[in-house]
Order: structure tokens, then C-alpha cells, then sequence
């Protein structure tokens, strides 16, 4: 089964987690030693301003390459983009939905 | 003693023109100054489009100095000449200013439109402090009111008017379960809003030209984040930049040779700065932290920036060679997205207070930090030319709305909007 498409990240934060590391292990085996290509989109929740967001969630979604790089995938073969606070997975405006939005999307 | 003036003020003024933003006046200054807006005589035929006098009252209002005083609470004998002014009535209602005026059609052989004659009187000495005529084409009768504003506010307060200026943002709403951004610009009473821009592709960071004639943008349109500047008037637009990474946060210079901005094509999100005419590109950080929303000094000599090289956010200075660097802000742990106010003397920011982020303003002189706002995820405070007014955008529920406050916190105004999403006000320079 999958583990998903989705990572998750602390407040102001772009470590990766360690609840994250199965999500990010599944990606690269499928994409090692080929020639797919993923886009990685990086999301911050709706604290704080927006273009600080924007630098916060391409850390985040760089910081998923390099673990990516880590484990043999391909530089190449990841695009990183960053929305910011823009596209809320959640709308809402609690704990919950920051933390379902602090996120890196792989696709 | 009142403490508080509390008042309510809806902007409709004309069943055909309805102002998309809802302007209201949650908490004006303890002793508001009591002013009259005597209905103005329109010496033409019919009714005129807008009411010129209710423009006015709403503007003098909205600023939170003054009290004004409803057409039923004045003296029976509304002049509009200053020889029928009775000062006494006036002074019986308690009024300490009046304005009164008339407009007259304009000659065609002139232009057109409309000419009108303002004159503010002051009751307890009974004298002129202003007149003044002014004429327009047939569309400007608000512009008209909004120049007697002007005018009117900068004899009483000493700071010049900032009704005659725009203000920027954006909207996003859903369209048949689809995103949908739209760059707007309106005046700064809401009215006379009109699209810029818009896409089902986020758009965000607009930022005004010193001259008013353009704004830049980030827009996602591409796909992925691009600098556009566009020419209000025309529509007619330039990508600036459309770098691999962040294309984040333009501010364009004083001068308006330059825009600031944040490119991550180096690796980490570092400050530039753009000369206009040759698109050539300066560096202005070389640090692995996080740096951005750069924004002018007000003499056009350095750049204040975020940056988390501290460990979290706060806000540094610079000189446009990236020397001189300094930080600015020492109290709590985030401060971000700073303006440095007209005057060169405050700073305004986004600031964390307790986990609830407000709009604050810190002295520079003695360093102190003044929290202006009471709600939770305030953000994007731009201010009026003049530095008298901050608007910002805040949270009402899930919807983002805008709301303005006085610099020195005493006046507070919320703009909701009919419906969205409404976020990153930019205020315009003078017009």
C-alpha cells in the first residue's frame, strides 16, 4: 500500500521527519534508476507573511530534493516549486489545518 | 467625556455605483473634531451623479480626526455663500468648522464637467481658512470631492490629504470549485474598483510605482512564479524576471530606476535589485538563510529585508551594496515584512506577540514597539503616503478582509469585502 504523496513539517521549519522518511523512501525507490520526473510542490500554513512563506516552502521542498539526492534519485529529475501560503490544503484557520498545510506535495 | 466614538458608515452613495469594499468605522480619536459639510448647491440642471457631499463626510470621517455632523443635525439655513454663513447657529449646534460649496456645470468651451467652490470657515473666530476653486471633466466628480478632502484635512491637521489616492490588492475566491485570483485596484474609499489582472494561477506582492502609473506583481500564470510590472492605464505589461526558483517580492525604488526583489537562482533566497532600463541584475545578500521582502528606505539609499540568519525572522538594513548591514528588530520572535514610514521615523512590521501575529510599529529613535492591532493573523501593512494611515490585512473567520488603523493607533477601520478572499493592500504615492 502507499504511503502516500505528502510530507509534513514543524511550524517555521523545513527538517524532514522522521514520520516523513517512508513517504520519501517509497518515492525514490520508484523513481531511481529511471527516468521519471516529479514535481515537488513546498507549502507553508497561513502564519506569518507571505513571501517569507514562499522562501519557507521552497526550503521545504528543496530540503525533500536533497534527501531525494540522498536516496539516489536523480537532480534532475525533480522539479521544485514553491506556493507559499497560496493553495491551503485546509482552509481553516486552526492548529489542524496549519498542520495539514505545512507540507510538501510530490507529484 | 465620550471615550469612544463609534460610528458606522455605509459607502453606498448611488444605486448605480455600489463600492466593493464596505467601509466601517469601528473606533475613531477621543476628541474628534466637530466639522460640518454643508450639502453642496449644484447650480445645473437635474441631480448630480455622485453625492460630493457625502464623498466628503465619508472621507472626513473614515480618518477617524473628525466628528461630522448629519444634514438633519444642522441649522435650518444651509449657506453655500460665505456671506450667509450665521455663525451663532453654528456655534449653537456645537460645531467648531463648516465647509460649504457649490458646483456649477462647466462651459464646454472650457472642457466641460464641472467647477466647483469650496470655502472652510473656522465658527469660533469667523474666518476663511480655505478657499478654493477647482474644475474637472464630467467623470472626476468624485476626485473633485475627494481634492476638497484634501484640502480641507491638510488646513486642520497639517499632514497633507490622502483621499485622492488608490490602493491595490488581491482577491481570490473559488469559481465553480476552481481558484480564481484577481488583481484589483480601487480607490482608497473602495470605490471605482477595476480588475487589473486576473488567473486561475495565484497572484501575489504588488507593489506601485512612485509616479502611481504602474504596479509590479508576482504572478504564477506560467505555472511558476514570474515579476510582471503593468501600466494601469493601458494594461500593458513586461516580465521582468521568470528565474528557475523564487521570482518573490518586488519593491520598486523611490527614484523608480529599480526593483528589489528575491530570486532563489543561486540557490538560497537572496535580495537583487533590477536597473530597470538595462534589466541588469545586482546581488545584494550572500547568505544560505532565508532573505526577503526587501522594501526602500525612504531616501532611496538602502534596503530593509527579513531574513531567519538569526535564527528566526527579524529585520535588518542595508546599503544598496549590501554593506552596512544592521539589524532592526530585537523584541520577540518574529518581526517580518517591515515599511519604514514616509517620515524615516517608524517602522512598521509584522510582529508575533504571544503567537498571535499583529501590526506594530517600532520608534527608531528609542527602539519601543507599539502594537497597533488586536486581532490574530494581521499581515501586509502598507501606509498612506501621508504616514498618518496603515492599511493591513487581517482574518475574519476563514475570509480575509482588510482593515486600516491610524499610526498612532487611535483610529481603526475595517473593509470588508462582499465576498472572497481580500489580502495584500498596497497603499498608492500621491496622485
Amino acid at each position: 500500500m502507499s504511503a502516500g504523496n505528502v510530507v509534513y513539517f514543524d511550524f517555521d521549519q523545513a527538517e524532514i521527519r522522521p514520520d516523513a522518511q517512508k513517504v520519501l523512501a517509497e518515492h525514490a525507490a520508484r523513481l531511481k534508476g529511471t527516468d521519471k520526473k516529479v514535481r515537488l510542490e513546498g507549502h507553508a500554513d497561513e502564519r506569518g507573511t507571505r513571501e517569507y512563506n514562499m522562501a519557507l516552502g521552497e526550503r521545504r521542498a528543496k530540503a525533500v530534493r536533497d534527501y531525494m539526492i540522498f536516496l539516489g534519485v536523480k537532480n534532475a529529475q525533480m522539479e521544485v516549486i514553491s506556493y507559499g501560503e497560496e493553495r491551503p490544503a485546509n482552509v481553516g484557520s486552526n492548529p489542524d489545518a496549519w498542520a495539514e498545510n505545512r507540507r510538501v506535495v510530490i507529484k | 467625556m465620550k471615550k469612544l466614538a463609534c460610528f458606522v458608515l455605509l459607502l453606498m452613495f448611488s444605486p448605480l455605483l455600489r463600492a466593493e469594499l464596505v467601509i466601517e468605522i469601528t473606533r475613531g480619536v477621543d476628541n474628534p473634531t466637530s466639522i460640518a459639510i454643508v450639502p453642496f448647491y449644484w447650480s445645473g440642471s437635474g441631480y448630480l451623479p455622485e453625492d460630493v457631499t457625502g464623498i466628503i463626510t465619508a472621507d472626513l470621517d473614515r480618518s477617524g480626526q473628525f466628528k461630522t455632523l448629519g444634514e438633519g443635525d444642522m441649522p435650518l439655513s444651509l449657506p453655500y455663500k460665505e456671506d450667509d454663513i450665521v455663525y451663532s447657529d453654528w456655534r449653537r449646534y456645537g460645531v467648531e468648522y463648516i465647509v460649504i460649496g457649490k458646483i456649477e456645470p462647466r462651459p464646454e468651451a472650457e472642457g466641460g464637467g464641472y467647477r466647483a467652490y469650496f470655502g472652510l470657515y473656522d465658527i469660533h473666530s469667523q474666518q476663511a481658512l480655505l478657499k478654493k476653486q477647482v474644475a474637472g471633466s464630467s467623470d472626476t466628480l468624485r476626485n473633485l470631492a475627494h481634492y476638497v478632502s484634501d484640502h480641507v484635512y491638510e488646513v486642520l491637521t497639517g499632514y497633507r490629504g490622502h483621499f485622492s489616492t488608490r490602493v491595490v490588492y488581491v482577491k481570490a475566491s473559488r469559481v465553480n470549485g476552481e481558484d480564481y485570483y484577481q488583481l484589483l485596484v480601487a480607490d482608497q474609499d473602495g470605490a471605482r474598483e477595476q480588475e487589473l489582472l486576473n488567473s486561475s494561477e495565484p497572484i501575489l506582492s504588488p507593489t506601485w510605482s512612485p509616479n502611481g502609473k504602474e504596479v509590479a506583481y508576482v504572478s504564477f500564470e506560467s505555472t511558476r512564479p514570474a515579476i510582471y510590472r503593468q501600466v494601469l492605464l493601458t494594461g500593458k505589461r513586461q516580465k521582468l524576471t521568470g528565474f528557475p526558483g523564487l521570482n518573490s517580492a518586488p519593491s520598486w525604488s523611490p527614484d523608480g530606476t529599480k526593483m528589489a526583489m528575491v530570486l532563489s537562482k543561486d540557490g538560497d533566497p537572496e535580495i537583487y535589485v533590477m536597473d530597470l532600463e538595462s534589466g541588469e541584475l545586482t546581488r545584494l545578500t550572500r547568505h544560505f538563510a532565508i532573505d526577503t521582502e526587501p522594501s526602500w528606505t525612504p531616501d532611496g539609499k538602502g534596503v530593509i529585508f527579513t531574513s531567519n540568519r538569526g535564527g528566526r525572522p527579524q529585520i535588518y538594513r542595508m546599503a544598496l551594496d549590501g554593506s552596512d548591514l544592521k539589524r532592526l528588530t530585537f523584541e520577540g520572535d518574529y518581526n517580518a515584512r517591515g515599511r519604514i514610514t514616509p517620515d524615516g521615523k517608524h517602522l512598521v512590521m509584522v510582529h508575533r506577540r504571544n503567537g498571535v501575529f499583529h501590526i506594530a510599529v517600532q520608534d527608531f529613535l528609542t527602539g519601543q514597539i507599539h502594537v497597533l492591532t488586536t486581532t490574530d493573523l494581521d499581515e501586509s501593512p502598507t501606509l498612506a503616503p501621508n504616514g498618518r494611515m496603515l492599511m493591513y490585512a487581517t482574518k475574519e473567520g476563514n475570509r480575509g478582509i482588510l482593515a486600516a488603523v491610524s499610526i498612532d493607533g487611535g483610529v481603526k477601520v475595517r473593509l470588508p469585502s462582499q465576498n472572497g478572499d481580500v489580502r495584500e493592500p498596497v497603499w498608492s504615492p500621491f496622485q
